[in-house]
């Protein structure tokens, strides 16, 4: 019921993705928009977030950076685009790793019953960049292709 | 960073993986090497077309080509292939694991809703 939704549609540079949670969309506006709690939950656990600044508002920058436990930091960073909302919070994604691979992320929270659904979507430079950033496994189609090359890859790791 | 040479080579990849002609012509390279005629006899497309596809994905670093009397023999190398879909998965990790952070947040939050907002893990922030 709380499954992620990974939607990474072929041909296009888009990925969208659906999650619920079991909380009002208000407090979960409040998860992505503070500083404090966002770096409570976003990224896996094994990573320490540091926020470096989070303005969260029209022309806002922000910028983060995820650390390995052995040092290696991966830093992300970008800009809002108008006031951050329940209903749209818009900014310009980009990790650093990958310089002008900017994407265009949106985020949207619907409550029904006092869940809330998180719709995510970003938009890519092209759909190379999609598939590289993301997930173009998850892709009809592509999805297919991997998960049979896995299997391959799998048999062929036991040959050595 | 050396994760820009290895995105820039996962671009690559993703790249030449996009196309299912090259996908078949991959998983058929897992039973052995190949010869392009050996390559191009289970699709409708000219041998020049399936070179065409062999020279994107020898540039990913898919494959290797040797040269066997007068016949070029193409050659799976599946270490890239593994690189992408380790990263395929751990994007989807990524969120799942970090969706899982969140509902314990919301939840903890929710039994303490006027409890201050600050950092539970003790790490500090610039």
């Amino acid at each position: 019921m709380n499954e992620l939704t990974i939607d990474a549609p072929t041909g296009v540079p888009q990925v969208t993705m659906r999650r619920e949670v079991d909380a009002p969309r208000e407090l979960v506006f409040r998860a992505f928009t503070e500083p404090d709690l966002l770096k409570q939950w976003l990224g896996p656990r094994r990573l320490t977030m540091k926020i470096d600044r989070f303005e969260a508002r029209d022309g806002g920058r922000w910028r983060y950076l995820h650390r390995e436990e052995d040092g290696t930091e991966y830093g992300f960073h970008g800009v809002f685009h108008g006031d951050p909302t329940p209903d749209q919070m818009v900014q310009t994604f980009e990790f650093e790793g990958a310089p002008g691979h900017v994407s265009l992320d949106s985020a949207r929270l619907e409550e029904r019953d006092g869940r809330t659904t998180i719709h995510m979507n970003s938009v890519f430079q092209s759909v190379e960049a999609r598939d590289a950033m993301v997930a173009s496994g998850m892709a009809d189609g592509v999805r297919e292709g991997f998960e049979q090359l896995d299997e391959l890859l799998g048999r062929l790791a036991t040959v050595g | 960073m050396p994760v820009t040479q290895r995105e820039r080579s996962l671009d690559e990849v993703f790249g030449a993986l996009a196309d299912p002609t090259r996908r078949a012509i991959l998983v058929r390279l897992t039973h052995g090497e190949a010869t392009v005629n050996e390559l191009a006899r289970p699709f409708t497309i000219s041998q020049p077309a399936v070179s065409r596809h062999l020279k994107v994905l020898e540039q990913a670093g898919l494959i290797s080509r040797s040269r066997r009397a007068t016949a070029r023999l193409s050659r799976l190398e599946p270490e890239p292939l593994r690189d992408a879909l380790t990263w395929l998965v751990s994007h989807r990790e990524f969120w799942e694991e970090s969706y899982e952070r969140l509902d314990e947040l919301l939840a903890a939050l929710q039994d303490e809703p006027d409890a201050p907002t600050t950092d539970t893990d003790g790490r500090s922030t610039s």
